[in-house]
């Protein structure tokens, strides 16, 4: 018996398709709402991921409040609130790409992806800044974390403007588990930008062939909301961790 | 989009479970436009000596961007009833982490300091 005649009935019962849509959906509106739904629930895991972080700042912050005050003096406001500048304006260059991509329009396309990656790239040149300002002071917690802007804070600039009086050794020394829980949440945020902006120069590239302006928008849109989830997680760090203790 | 419309066709004769919800450019903008007033806002209320009422302030101006960017940016004021109560569910299990957490820290010590 040959093949020919298994494969037919199933050959006949093909039904019409765009070549996008997996066979094994109905219609190509579900296929985008499974994967929508897929997705969400990933930044879900991502929601309690950084919940921990958030969670733990919250705790250590109550326990350690004047070494975190002292901490958070040390950070730039300009930077920082710079930095929320470039990643809210790449969200909206995003959300452009996306509506690009859903009206077809293949050149606006490559322009929002390459203008998002741009600004990405932009955030971790200042994130870049900021870390070697802490490594040049020795803020980095470790065996070089220095003590001093927190002894003696007349000596430090940033403690100084900040008004900040000579604090007891015990409480200085839990200033590193302010900066652990900067670093860790910092840059475990700045890994996902990583991972952000590696993903969009693959975009880029398949943006050009043409890849997203058929009609299939779900990658586009669902790497659209990974992105803008990295941006909410700073939208909270930024006051956290910058704005909150400015007069204590 | 509440009901899904069963007599839509995508065109090519199949029925729509779930319309596509195109948003336009000019919510993206006004959006926009809000985050970056909020941010500005919230960077100048910080230099305010408001006492108690400072990350409080801070907190509620990041929940309303950030509650802005997942209506409008990430659409899910247009998304189906199932991806609405995927984010709730979300929000809620990460209220308990951080709510039950800090209530069980606060209240340990309670009256013993």
């Amino acid at each position: 018996m040959s093949d020919s005649r298994v494969i037919a009935p199933v050959e006949a019962a093909h039904h019409e398709h765009p070549p996008y849509q997996r066979h094994h959906f109905e219609t190509y509106a579900q296929q985008e709402d499974a994967t929508n739904f897929a997705m969400w629930l990933f930044l879900l895991t991502e929601i309690m991921f950084f919940g921990g972080l958030f969670t733990a700042y919250l705790i250590y912050r109550n326990w350690y409040y004047p070494a975190f005050v002292a901490g958070s003096h040390q950070l730039s406001i300009p930077l920082g609130g710079l930095n929320t500048l470039l990643l809210i304006t790449s969200s909206f260059t995003m959300a452009m790409g996306v509506w690009c991509a859903e009206t077809k329009k293949q050149g606006g396309l490559v322009l929002c992806l390459i203008l998002t990656f741009i600004l990405g790239l932009g955030f971790l040149g200042i994130k870049t800044i900021e870390y070697g300002e802490k490594i040049e002071k020795h803020h980095v917690p470790g065996f070089h974390y220095s003590l001093q802007s927190f002894l003696d804070p007349d000596s430090d600039e940033a403690a100084k403007a900040a008004g900040d009086k000579p604090m007891a050794l015990d409480m200085a020394r839990h200033t590193e588990v302010y900066f652990s829980l900067y670093f860790a949440m910092t840059g475990m945020h700045a890994v996902h930008m990583i991972i952000g902006i590696a993903i969009l120069a693959f975009m880029i590239f398949r943006a050009r062939a043409g890849a997203y302006t058929t009609g299939h928008v779900t990658f586009v849109e669902n790497f659209g909301l990974y992105w803008h989830f990295v941006d909410i997680v700073w939208i909270f760090l930024f006051p956290l961790l910058y704005l909150i203790s400015r007069h204590q | 989009m509440s009901q899904p419309n069963l007599n839509d066709q995508d065109g090519q004769g199949h029925h729509v479970a779930h319309e596509h919800h195109i948003v336009s450019p000019k919510i993206y903008l006004v959006i926009l436009l809000a985050l970056l007033v909020g941010t500005a806002l919230t960077v100048w209320a910080s230099y305010i000596d408001l006492g108690i009422l400072n990350p409080i302030l801070a907190l509620a101006i990041a929940c309303t961007k950030a509650t802005l960017v997942v209506l409008f940016f990430m659409h899910v004021k247009y998304a189906t009833k199932l991806t609405k109560l995927t984010v709730g569910a979300g929000v809620f299990t990460f209220l308990i982490l951080v709510g039950m957490t800090l209530a069980d820290y606060f209240s340990r010590a309670w009256g013993r300091w």
